[in-house]
């Protein structure tokens, strides 16, 4: 898609009309400058794709253009956090959490300076334009990195709610986010508190646990399955790092099996995070990872794909009756 | 608290020359006497470097003594973070580093080692080790510094091997199109990389036209002529008229100051046995550079 440069051209607002959570990230970050907070934002030549344009117009003296140069933007972060000021940069996912791993390894995490990265468009959420921008690696990239925070928002509202909770965290984020098309899942004055679990429903026979855009099927799988007298438990976990293990513990206890659903590999995601929790402490209780189960993904429209590896709505429910059966 | 000057203009006087001078030999020294803690480490890449050292951090930039984090101080970042050890005894000389943590180089739980160490060592402005971020970290400096209207100015120094990373080019390209004036790099031409000459390994000639044609103003100087070399960064830092970030590739010569290590590239990394120490030390306090 091309990039309009006129933001009033029919190009620009059919781009918003299509990802209309698109405003949030800007729109956070614009009033975090009103509150006087030293933010920076850039971008590696995504601007409209990440909608950072509504931020670059707004305080084009606080703006960065990067180019296509992801592994500079980064360790150019780090330097200017050096100096004072709140640095969020944003570009594709798939290349935030593996092009640029070490630059954010040795400049951001290990030199623990404020940077906020933003990895958007992140696990399949961009269909068919391919593996390329698929990114199914990059929670289990960034976990693996020390010091770094690592928040995986359901929808725009949450990752708004979480950009401004995140203004006097002292350590490095990574923010792994969607392309602005996520079903709402939160009213826009939800609030958010780093490291916490949500907890959408107790149940008894399974609680789903979940991360960015799944979880949305996850609650509607829940609730379906609530109809025929299941109990099913969802909990939002958009922290990944640190982890809310007490929320994980107290799931585990109430629940027959845990089903972790993300648009991300099994091998070392949320899935993975999950049990490594329910292992350290002995729970006992099966845990379902589903996500990508280690392949690379097709190519299809985003809604597809969902429908495809089953974590959308539907797909999740039959995960989740699948599981229920090898416990019952 | 003494500030060092930047007000300096113009041709070194004789009594600069020589402090300038006993300066790198300083640094060549302790380079010597601290890698002897760690019975191994990089003598010739500092010795390279001795005089840019002893330019920058005594006469060019702008720092005060036991003020490491002095928030209008000049920035250096250092892509070639493996000449650390001759740094750390002028952030000694600072007051940044005290005397004991510097004589316990590298020994188990100090903070000094062979790469600097931002959240371990006062007065080291970023880390390095990887090669090919320093520059993206100095740019990001600079343009923070533009961007809300500070003065200061970011050195920084880049190992010509260095060139072969792909992310100086893109820090190259990001400064000159930013006009981040306030961001000096030397590239330390010294011709020699682990694997042996640079322009065997992956040659980077023609370096001055790369950089000018990235759109940096750039200048070719030798590296060790502090007479030439120390007026230069002073132009460069005060010419507030240039639109561009400036390079200053630094002609040297890998283990200068001591005979045979200028012969010999295998001194990248090594150990000098006792009596060889002992040559070194006697050559570098008997020969004027």
């Amino acid at each position: 898609m091309s990039k309009p440069q006129n933001p009033e051209s029919w190009q620009y607002r059919a781009l918003n009309a299509i990802n209309p959570g698109l405003d949030y990230l800007s729109d956070a970050l614009i009033g975090l400058v009103e509150e006087g907070y030293p933010i920076v934002a850039g971008s590696a030549d995504l601007q409209y794709s990440n909608g950072l344009n509504k931020f670059a117009r707004a305080y084009p003296d606080k703006y960065v253009q990067f180019g296509i140069s992801e592994q500079n933007m980064v360790s150019a972060a780090a330097g200017m956090a050096t100096t004072g000021v709140i640095p969020f940069v944003a570009t594709f996912a798939s290349f935030l959490g593996l092009l640029c791993c070490e630059q954010i390894r040795m400049d951001v995490a290990y030199c623990k300076l404020p940077v906020r990265l933003i990895g958007h468009h992140t696990g399949i959420s961009l269909g068919f334009y391919g593996t390329s921008h698929h990114a199914t690696e990059d929670i289990s990239t960034m976990r693996a990195l020390a010091n770094l925070t690592v928040i995986s928002p359901a929808d725009g509202a949450q990752l708004a709610a979480a950009i401004r909770a995140s203004v006097n965290w002292p350590d490095p984020i990574y923010f792994r986010i969607g392309r602005g098309r996520d079903p709402k899942v939160y009213e826009d004055d939800v609030t958010f508190v780093i490291g916490k679990a949500i907890e959408h429903r107790r149940g008894t026979d399974a609680t789903i646990i979940g991360c960015g855009w799944p979880v949305h099927g996850a609650l509607q799988a829940a609730e379906r399955l609530g109809l025929e007298g299941k109990s099913i438990g969802v909990i939002d976990m958009p922290t990944i790092k640190p982890l809310d293990r007490e929320a994980i513990i107290a799931a585990a206890r109430r629940s027959k099996i845990l089903i972790t659903v993300e648009e991300h590999n099994v091998i070392g995601g949320l899935g993975a995070a999950v049990a490594e929790v329910v292992a350290d402490e002995g729970l006992g209780v099966r845990v379902v990872r589903h996500g990508i189960y280690d392949e690379y993904s097709l190519i299809a429209p985003p809604t597809h794909l969902y429908a495809h590896y089953q974590l959308d709505g539907p797909g999740i429910e039959e995960v989740t009756r699948r599981a229920l059966a090898k416990v019952n | 608290m003494s500030t060092v000057t930047q007000e300096r203009q113009g041709a070194l006087s004789p009594s600069e020359l020589a402090r300038l001078r006993e300066k790198a030999q300083f640094v060549r020294l302790e380079t010597i006497r601290l890698i002897e803690i760690a019975k191994t480490g990089h003598y010739s890449s500092v010795f390279s470097c001795a005089e840019i050292f002893s330019a920058l951090y005594y006469d060019v930039m702008s720092l005060r003594k036991n003020e490491p984090a002095w928030a209008d101080r000049d920035r250096f970042t250092m892509g070639k973070g493996h000449a650390a050890v001759g740094l750390f005894p002028i952030l000694a000389d600072y007051g940044f580093i005290d005397r004991e943590t510097l004589d316990g180089y590298t020994r188990l739980g100090n903070p000094l080692g062979d790469h600097p160490d931002m959240t371990k060592v006062a007065g080291i402005d970023f880390s390095s080790g990887s090669i090919g971020h320093a520059l993206s970290n100095g740019a990001g400096m600079a343009k923070a510094a533009q961007m809300n209207a500070r003065a200061f100015k970011v050195f920084t120094l880049l190992g010509d091997g260095e060139m072969q990373e792909g992310q100086v080019w893109e820090a190259a390209l990001f400064a000159a199109h930013h006009k981040l004036s306030n961001l000096i790099a030397i590239v330390d031409r010294n011709g020699y990389q682990l694997d042996g000459k640079v322009d065997d390994v992956i040659g980077i000639e023609s370096l001055a036209d790369k950089w000018r044609a990235f759109g940096w103003e750039t200048y070719e100087v030798d590296g060790h002529d502090l007479m030439a070399l120390v007026p230069l960064l002073r132009r460069i830092k005060h010419d507030s008229a240039r639109q561009k970030p400036a390079c200053i590739i630094a002609k040297t010569i890998k283990g200068k100051g001591v005979s045979y290590m200028e012969t010999e590239p295998g001194w990248h990394l090594g150990y000098l046995a006792p009596d060889d120490g002992r040559r070194a030390i006697e050559e570098i306090k008997s020969k004027e550079i």
